[in-house]
C-alpha cells in the first residue's frame, strides 16, 4: 500500500459526498471536484454500454501517464475512487478498508442522511489513520 | 511525454507478453474530428447500440476521459478547465482502462488519430502494440495515394495486416 493523492466518494446518483486531497499539486476547488465526480459517474456508466461482453460492472482501473485511478463500486451503487501514483499495488484492498470505515462510521451513524455529504468526525479520524499508516509503511513520511 | 521518441519506425513485430490466442475483441480508429476511420470486430457477443451510436459514444467517452485525466492530474499545478479540448500531447492523457469484462487501450498520435483496442481484461500493457498498428496505418493507409484523409479506410491490405497482427497478440 502506498500514499494516495486523493479520495472521492460518490453516491448512487453521481453526486460527490466526500472528497479529500492528500497532496496533489495545484488546487482543485469545490466546484471542480463536483464536476469531476459527476463526470466520472457518467463515464463509469457509459463504459458499461460499450462492453463487448455481458455483465460489465464499469471501470475498475484507469491508467494515465502520471497517475492511476482505482474505483470500487459497492452493491448499492456508491463509488469509491482513489487517485494514486502509477503502478501502486493493493489499492483494491485499501478501497475495501475505506468501504468498511464508511459502513461503520457513516451508515451506522443515526444522524447521517443517505446520499448527503459526509460530515462524520469519526469517519474522518479513522480514514486519516488508515491513510497515514499506509504512507508511513511504504514511504516513511 | 506521451509520444514515441526513439522507437524504430519499421513494422517489425514487438513481443508483447500476453496470453496467446484470440485476445482482441475489436479495434476503432478515429481522426481528430470524430470520424470513425476504421472499426473491426473479431469477437463481440454483445452489441448494445447500433454502429453509428456506438462509434459516437466511444469517441465521446474517450474525449471526456482525456479531459478528466488532464484535470485530475496530481502532478501538474496548472490544470485546464473541464471540457476544454486538449491538443494531442498537451496535459496528461490516459492510456488504458480496465473493467471486469474488457480492457481498452488508447493511443493518440500527434496528428490526432486515435487508436483504440478492446481486449480481454488480463492483457498486459498494449502501448507497443498500438504503436505497431500505427506503423501499419502509416505504411498501408497514409502512404496510399488513393486514400483521402478524413474518410473511412477502405484498404484491403491494411485490414488483412491488422487482422493478422492482432491474431498474433
Amino acid at each position: 500500500m502506498a500514499a494516495i493523492y486523493s479520495l472521492y466518494i460518490i453516491n448512487k446518483s453521481g453526486g460527490l459526498i466526500f472528497y479529500k486531497d492528500y497532496g496533489s499539486k495545484g488546487r482543485m476547488d469545490t466546484n471542480d471536484s463536483l464536476r469531476v465526480a459527476s463526470l466520472w459517474h457518467s463515464m463509469h456508466a457509459i463504459s458499461q454500454q460499450l462492453s463487448p461482453i455481458n455483465g460489465c460492472s464499469g471501470i475498475e482501473l484507469l491508467e494515465a501517464d502520471t497517475f492511476d485511478l482505482h474505483c470500487f463500486q459497492s452493491l448499492t451503487g456508491t463509488k469509491f475512487f482513489v487517485v494514486c501514483e502509477t503502478g501502486t499495488q493493493h489499492m483494491e484492498a485499501l478501497l475495501k478498508v475505506i468501504y468498511e470505515l464508511y459502513t461503520d462510521y457513516v451508515l451506522k451513524n443515526p444522524f447521517y442522511e443517505m446520499e448527503m455529504p459526509i460530515r462524520c468526525e469519526l469517519f474522518d479520524i479513522n480514514l486519516t489513520q488508515v491513510v497515514q499508516k499506509d504512507r508511513v509503511a511504504l514511504l516513511g513520511r | 511525454m506521451q509520444f514515441f521518441g526513439g522507437s524504430e519506425i519499421s513494422p517489425s513485430p514487438p513481443t508483447p507478453t500476453t496470453t496467446t490466442g484470440n485476445n482482441a475483441h475489436m479495434i476503432y480508429i478515429f481522426n481528430r474530428n470524430g470520424v470513425c476511420l476504421l472499426y473491426r470486430e473479431w469477437n463481440r457477443p454483445l452489441h448494445t447500440l447500433n454502429p453509428q451510436q456506438d462509434h459516437k459514444l466511444m469517441f465521446g467517452l474517450l474525449f471526456s476521459l482525456k479531459s478528466l485525466a488532464s484535470k485530475m492530474d496530481p502532478t501538474s499545478a496548472d490544470k485546464g478547465n473541464l471540457g476544454v479540448p486538449q491538443l494531442p500531447g498537451q496535459g496528461c492523457s490516459f492510456h488504458s482502462f480496465r473493467t471486469n469484462t474488457y480492457k481498452l487501450s488508447f493511443m493518440e498520435t500527434p496528428s490526432g488519430i486515435k487508436f483504440i483496442l478492446v481486449t480481454n481484461p488480463r492483457t498486459s500493457d498494449l502501448r507497443e502494440t498500438l504503436k505497431y498498428i500505427y506503423n501499419l496505418y502509416v505504411e498501408y493507409v497514409a502512404k496510399n495515394p488513393l486514400y483521402t484523409p478524413g474518410t473511412p479506410i477502405r484498404c484491403g491490405l491494411f485490414n488483412t495486416a491488422v487482422d493478422q497482427y492482432v491474431r498474433s497478440i
